[in-house]
């Protein structure tokens, strides 16, 4: 077999593992859902990944040991994890491919000619790197394999989901979606200006492998200094890495297509340098180091502004098990897989709710979700390749068991806008953020007032049995038969109210008559009330799950909202002692 | 002449096979270390929910000798000088060489709280600290420090406060807190102060620790004089104790063990309280207490305000987890009047 068909078997293989762990990245009964499958094993075998999580924390968290199987062979035959696996390359070689079909050979030459600004990549990397030594991991924006879940996670599989009810039978939201999917396609579409845009110009993983390709014993080589000027190996190169001249080791990403095409059979993959000379990596300018850590300057600005800390947006929620803001940044890789497994779709990508710093981190919205965060459900925290939310057992999360001591796992806690809140606000009974409140005993308790309506006050009234005649039919659009409303004579005790059972105009039927000595101590006139279950807030027992938040009937801003003071991740922001 | 290198001796074909085993040997290294290093940094149960941090068990005590309960010393000082009650006060407990050795590194707690001028009595009057930190050094102190960390910016409290000059004057050393002198407490048997930070950093080789606070006004606490002036050693978000502020103050009271406490109601703020904020909020108590005993010397304040022990609980709370003596009259206090 040829090796490029090799190769393309291989990029194939990759690519459908890769969309298939997208499909049973989901909750749900069916078989292909997610249960077992290592839906990660791509993001694991990342070795940015996991070169900055350990700058950033010192550990090498879990299944992230799987980068050493790419790190080893990368560093004894080159960027092979490019040229057969990465799924973002294959797609990118793809549209290249079918971009320049039929293409005159001078201008695919021209196209794969190598070019100075491919050092931009390494750059890139040393910026990231340099990020990550300070803690803040920020190489999910640009790292393909991120940056691909992310995309198909929460742009391209949520129209899926939206429009053919493939993989759920409801549509999925995911804010700003749209700028995630204008990353994307622009990531694809600048491969008709160049084949394998990123890859050569931007790719700090690519640029990672190039680096440990430095001394890789096999390499792509030519067996002879002279050759024809066909060129036919440039027409096809996916690297721009000059096999026909002096060859840039780094920037070969092992497509094989100069072994391949090569008409004299003069290059090959062997264990000795290129015949036409070879050099690692392209010179790395003083220029573009110093612009890196200028960068890296304006970056640990970020710092300044304190949004993880006293400047924190206290909307800013974070997933149940997520590490305090500061681990939080030096964990999160922003692949979206929390975002994507989240049953109820309360975990959204950040735009500037978490600061520059936090693009794309989860972020809880209790809006566009399907409900608040499940009591019994861990899926974020189990699916998380860098624990920057922590894999929690249900124990832990509902703080019984082991974990009774430190209670349940805190998101936030809720806070009622008594100026928004129908009983309190517009007497008008609700409570359906009591009714949903999970907890047990609930978080939310009522107090209960009788409340006199307005334009309800000393109504004339005549009393026949259990019938009340107003003057005139009182005007509202409440009914007043339905079990909420009372009628008490003006200015009598608790004792002389009556619950109104019937209503037709000006007539009202009660539970039980009036007294007449009431009625008459009122100077025959009677009061419309309502009784109200006030909501009022235990913040000792919620745990900020936004139950209440996602089902408030008032539908715009919530007449109950999630802050996060309180949440268990972070110290500064315990609110009860 | 130059040296014969080995492109000169070996043929090409040697040469790349050299090359080869080079680098085949070099990629082998760094898979090693790299796998070495990855099985070293190996975490397969991830981070814990809180960093953890190492945690004290308290700021310590820096009693002379360790009294039986009740065998405080405690002098009150009736006067309008704060100098000369401060002086008179501790040389009849003994003068300032009973407590301070030659030496000693003094830590000086004021009450530094608000960025407010001292004839508003907000915070410790420089006389005070002029006078403390003086006795100190005469007694052959080798350094004196003086710290709090403030409601307002440190910056800004000590300067109009007029502490930072007295201490400059006097021969002290201001120090504002920085994030560096904080770290971890749990009080044993605390129920707030758990894992919580605290200045324990400006304790770095100090041997001795005197109190000076004013007696104010305090809705919250019922008055705030020195236990309550132990608030200013806590850091983080420390508002939230005043949920229950005489369980605080009572562990704060557990906390450190003072040397000596100068409490000042030469005036005493006894409305608007712990800000003031207007002269009106002063009134005249003439009285300056020296004491070892914390308890005793606020028991004293209590008094100064018109207000009695019951109106502020953490006194007899403090007592009983053994902190002092809030019936000071048991301590046979030293009566002195400076005025005649």
């Amino acid at each position: 077999m040829r090796i490029v068909t090799v190769r393309r078997l291989s990029q194939v293989f990759f690519l459908a593992v890769f969309l298939w762990f997208c499909i049973t990245a989901t909750l749900g009964t069916a078989w292909w859902r997610w249960r077992g499958w290592p839906v990660n094993w791509l993001l694991d075998l990342d070795p940015l990944t996991a070169l900055s999580t350990v700058l950033a924390t010192g550990t090498l968290y879990a299944t992230l040991l799987w980068a050493l199987v790419t790190i080893i062979l990368t560093l004894f035959v080159g960027r092979f994890f490019c040229g057969f696996a990465c799924p973002l390359g294959t797609l990118n070689q793809f549209t290249g491919w079918l971009a320049r079909r039929g293409l005159d050979p001078d201008g695919r030459v021209e196209a794969n000619r190598y070019r100075r600004a491919q050092n931009l990549k390494y750059y890139l990397l040393v910026g990231l790197v340099a990020l990550a030594l300070t803690g803040s991991v920020q190489t999910g924006i640009f790292d393909p394999l991120p940056l691909l879940h992310r995309s198909v996670n929460l742009a391209l599989a949520p129209l899926a989901d939206n429009h053919l009810g493939l993989l759920h039978d409801e549509p999925r939201a995911y804010a700003s979606a749209w700028l995630l999917g204008v990353v994307f396609l622009t990531l694809v579409g600048l491969n008709l200006v160049w084949p394998r845009f990123f890859c050569r110009f931007a790719c700090p993983l690519g640029a990672l492998f190039g680096l440990l390709s430095r001394l890789a014993p096999w390499r792509i080589g030519k067996t002879a200094d002279t050759c024809g000027d066909c060129r036919i190996c440039e027409l096809y190169c996916e690297g721009a890495c000059r096999p026909s001249g002096t060859f840039i080791a780094g920037e070969c990403v092992l497509c094989m297509n100069c072994l391949d095409r090569c008409p004299a059979g003069r290059v090959t993959f062997a264990g000795q340098a290129s015949a036409a000379g070879e050099v690692g990596l392209p010179d790395l300018s003083r220029r573009g180091l110093i612009l890196a850590g200028g960068g890296l300057l304006l970056a640990s600005m970020w710092g300044v502004g304190a949004l993880a800390g006293a400047a924190r947006d206290p909307r800013l929620l974070r997933p149940p098990g997520a590490l305090d803001e500061e681990r939080f940044l030096a964990h999160c890789i922003r692949c979206g897989q929390c975002m994507r497994i989240c049953p109820t779709n309360i975990l959204q990508p950040a735009l500037f709710e978490a600061g520059v710093q936090g693009l794309w981190t989860p972020a809880v919205n209790f809006h566009i979700s399907r409900g608040g965060c499940l009591l019994n459900c861990i899926a974020c925290g189990q699916i998380c390749p860098t624990a920057a939310i922590r894999p929690l057992s249900l124990e832990e999360k509902q703080g019984v068991g082991a974990f009774a001591d430190q209670g349940p796992i805190r998101l936030g806690t809720a806070f009622v806008d008594r100026n928004r809140c129908l009983p309190w606000a517009m007497d008008r009974p609700c409570l359906v953020c009591q009714e949903v409140c999970p907890v047990s005993p609930k978080a939310i308790f009522t107090r209960t007032v009788f409340q006199t309506l307005r334009d309800g006050q000393a109504l004339p009234a005549k009393a026949q049995g259990a019938e009340v005649d107003l003057n005139t039919a009182f005007a509202t659009t409440a009914n007043l038969a339905s079990g909420d409303y009372y009628l008490q004579p003006t200015g009598q005790s608790e004792a002389a109210r009556r619950r109104i059972t019937g209503w037709a105009g000006a007539r009202l039927t009660l539970e039980r008559p009036l007294a007449a000595e009431d009625l008459q101590a009122a100077g025959a006139r009677v009061d419309i009330v309502v009784r109200l279950q006030r909501p009022f807030l235990d913040a000792a027992r919620c745990i900020g799950c936004g139950m209440c938040e996602h089902e408030c009937p008032v539908s715009g801003r919530r007449a109950i909202r999630v802050y996060s003071e309180n949440e268990s991740r972070s110290r500064p922001g315990r609110l009860l002692i | 002449v130059t040296r014969p290198t080995d492109a000169d001796r070996l043929s090409p074909a040697e040469l790349s096979r050299r090359d080869f085993l080079k680098r085949l040997g070099y990629a082998s290294a760094v898979a090693l270390a790299a796998s070495g290093l990855g099985l070293v940094l190996y975490d397969p149960k991830g981070p814990a929910p809180v960093e953890a941090r190492k945690a004290l068990t308290g700021l310590g005590d820096y009693r002379v000798a360790a009294p039986a309960l009740g065998g405080g010393k405690l002098a009150i000082v009736r006067g309008t000088e704060r100098a000369v009650m401060v002086e008179q006060g501790v040389k009849a407990l003994g003068g300032m060489e009973a407590f301070i050795r030659r030496g000693d590194r003094v830590l000086v707690k004021v009450n530094a709280a608000f960025a407010s001028p001292p004839a508003l009595g907000a915070t410790t009057h420089p006389e005070v600290l002029a006078a403390v930190a003086g006795l100190c050094l005469k007694a052959g102190a080798a350094q004196v420090l003086v710290t709090d960390n403030p409601i307002n910016n440190p910056e800004s409290c000590f300067a109009i406060s007029g502490l930072a000059d007295a201490a400059q004057t006097a021969g002290a050393r201001i120090l504002t807190p920085s994030p560096a002198f904080f770290t971890p407490v749990s009080l044993p048997g605390g129920k707030l102060i758990r894992n919580w930070p605290v200045m324990a950093g400006v304790f770095q080789g100090v041997t001795k620790v005197i109190v000076l606070s004013p007696v104010k006004d305090h809705r919250r606490a019922g008055a705030s004089m020195t236990l309550k002036n132990f608030y200013g050693f806590l850091g983080g978000r420390r508002n939230v104790f005043h949920q229950d502020i005489n369980g605080i103050i009572t562990e704060l009271s557990q906390l450190l063990k003072p040397t000596l406490c100068v409490l000042d109601g030469t005036l005493s703020m006894v409305t608007n309280g712990p800000t003031g904020g207007s002269l009106s909020d002063l009134k005249d108590t003439g009285t300056m207490v020296i004491s070892t005993d914390p308890v005793a010397a606020d028991a004293v304040g209590v008094e100064l305000l018109g207000r009695s022990l019951a109106d502020v609980p953490y006194l007899r709370m403090a007592e009983q987890a053994g902190a002092g003596l809030a019936d000071y009259h048991r301590l046979h206090p030293v009566l002195l009047n400076t005025k005649a």
